[in-house]
């Protein structure tokens, strides 16, 4: 299994766009949403590589959750057509969801059971059965780290065990995909940690993952490729390096308030690019040397260099306007 | 039974009848089982203690009606209405709950389960909980001598319709409501006139002619009608499956409308 995983990620690494050798596991072409008047998906194409880890990223109210019920089959598209796992969605969601395991952006555990019935219970909503339920169960606990907790009831769980839990209910049916909806909002850095964890194992064991999310430090570790999708459109899709370097220049400098005034005139001229967000100064650099040599002779001047990551790229494609 | 292939993109507005409705029954059988002592409490106790005090209480002012004793009256009567009720508030109350604040509808659609099967899997465990308080009643009501003969036990069944209908009834206001106040209009509206006016209490007969011939729309009208004979051990009147047609119309009907909407409301 290990090889051709390895080729794909090196052929997506060499070039973010698609040659067409291994067939998708998602393919969706002038995908369209429609809500009364709204349009919120306006015409996304998307191919999903067998084994990648593909990242939607986008500010709230963008369409991120729509495609994904979209490729669910939980909404009819308006537009376009879809394959998922080889099945023609909405037609066939219900086969493709047969092997689809899904972490909604809110657990929805039941919480009238403990942690064990849960995934019992849930194994049920398939048509395939595991050969042996209670083994598998066994072994979900253990990957999620919960085979203390088997018979806790929900209530008694923390934020990150719950998602641990949800994590392993969307294992149960031993899904070729993953689809999962900001899977580490709202936990602390451990639970994080934790759960990026689980998915490498589960990218190294041949799964297929689809997730949604706001950081980007976390598009960066688990993403071969990512989709940058504002206003219902994909504006950039490419694998992180290359949104980075395609998108902006490597080097960023940081400087506040008087810092930023007194230096802006000498900045700006030294800098590829530069622009104020509230007080603060953002110079941004193809040549670090410049602009580094400039600020370290200038005396008492704070700044912070850094290099460029995808929140620069995403701030720069999508703009600095709060999104509610 | 082939929902394999079923569309639901293509199926209209029918509702996809498919065997994979009965995890979704099962998993609140299991829940139920959990909580069983006070639900039981509620589905059958309380309107035991209406059968009894009222039966005792009015039995005496009352007297009998025709040759028959108030309580023994009234136990059929009771047996339908609170067949409706326990239907009612499961798919008002419990399925709202879990479409809403539990979520549990949005993790068993992520699953490969449709709207519909999670409708026909409510509404078929909200009968069956309302077959559930009937047999418990129809056995204290049978140790309390309120029931003719065994023939009441086909009363069963027909519990088993009038709770699926009510089921599906309650289900469309399930599917239109915003929270749970809205169900308050379904209670004021719809539930106590047909409680008043169907025949549990008093014979239809005592209400005035046009009031009682438009009474035959509500569909406990026509549960009491089939269910009072079997267990007062009267023969069946001869409409008896005209009746029982009136309730599946209206069982079908709800149903029906009921999947629709909540397609719309959840999948839309």
């Amino acid at each position: 299994m290990a090889a051709p995983e390895e080729a794909i990620r090196e052929a997506v690494d060499e070039d973010g766009t698609l040659d067409s050798t291994p067939p998708a596991i998602v393919c969706a072409r002038g995908l369209r949403k429609r809500y009364g008047g709204l349009e919120v998906v306006r015409g996304v194409d998307l191919d999903v590589r067998p084994g990648e880890c593909f990242g939607l990223l986008g500010p709230n109210g963008a369409g991120k959750t729509t495609v994904l019920r979209m490729l669910l089959g939980l909404t009819p598209p308006t537009g376009g057509t879809l394959t998922v796992l080889d099945e023609p969605i909405p037609v066939r969601a219900r086969e493709a969801r047969e092997r689809i395991g899904v972490v909604p952006q809110a657990d929805n555990l039941d919480p009238d059971f403990t942690v064990r019935e849960n995934l019992a219970i849930y194994a049920r909503y398939f048509a395939r059965q595991p050969a042996d339920p209670d083994r598998r169960i066994d072994d979900l606990l253990r990957f999620s780290s919960l085979d203390g907790r088997a018979d806790a009831p929900i209530q008694a769980l923390s934020g990150g065990m719950k998602r641990r839990l949800s994590l392993a209910r969307a294992l149960i049916n031993g899904p070729e995909l993953v689809v999962l909806d900001e899977p580490s909002t709202g936990l602390d850095p451990q639970a994080r940690q934790y759960i990026w964890q689980r998915l490498l194992a589960l990218l190294g064991q041949g799964c297929t993952l689809i997730l949604t999310t706001h950081y980007m430090e976390e598009a960066e570790r688990l993403c071969d490729r990512l989709a940058i999708i504002d206003n219902g459109r994909i504006i950039a899709c490419d694998t992180p390096s290359n949104l980075v370097a395609r998108h902006i220049e490597p080097h960023v400098f940081e400087l506040r308030g008087g810092d930023a005034e007194r230096w802006h005139r000498q900045g700006v001229g030294l800098a590829a690019r530069s622009e104020y967000v509230g007080d603060t100064l953002l110079l941004y650099a193809v040549e670090p040397d410049a602009l580094g040599d400039a600020l370290y002779r200038e005396s008492g001047l704070r700044y912070w260099q850094r290099p460029a990551n995808l929140e620069d790229v995403f701030l720069r494609l999508t703009g600095r306007d709060l999104r509610d | 039974m082939n929902a394999r292939y079923a569309n639901p993109a293509r199926h209209g507005v029918l509702p996809i009848v498919s065997r994979r409705f009965i995890p979704v029954w099962r998993r609140n059988l299991l829940v139920w089982r959990k909580l069983m002592v006070p639900s039981i409490l509620g589905n059958f106790g309380e309107p035991l203690l209406y059968l009894i005090v009222l039966g005792y209480g009015f039995g005496r002012l009352v007297g009998d009606i025709g040759d028959l004793p108030y309580m023994v009256f009234l136990a059929s009567g009771i047996i339908c209405s609170s067949a409706m009720f326990t239907a009612s508030f499961e798919a008002l109350y419990s399925a709202y709950t879990r479409m809403t604040v539990q979520q549990t509808w949005g993790a068993m659609l992520d699953a490969p389960l449709l709207v519909d099967d999670i409708v026909l899997g409510e509404v078929s465990w909200a009968a069956t909980k309302a077959l559930m308080g009937a047999t418990a009643m129809l056995v204290v009501a049978s140790l309390l001598g309120l029931v003719a003969d065994w023939k009441a036990v086909l009363a069963l069944p027909v519990m088993l319709l009038a709770g699926f209908c009510f089921a599906a009834c309650a289900m469309v206001i399930t599917a239109v409501s915003r929270s749970y106040d809205f169900f308050l209009y379904y209670f004021t509206l719809v539930m106590t006139p047909m409680l008043l006016l169907s025949g549990v209490f008093f014979p239809l007969e005592e209400l005035p002619e046009l009031v009682a011939a438009a009474a035959h729309l509500l569909p406990l009208v026509h549960v009491v009608a089939v269910v009072r004979p079997l267990m007062i051990g009267e023969s069946l009147p001869a409409l008896w499956p005209a009746h029982l047609l009136l309730v599946t119309v209206y069982a079908t009907a709800a149903f029906t409308l009921a999947t629709a909407l909540l397609r719309r409301r959840l999948a839309g």
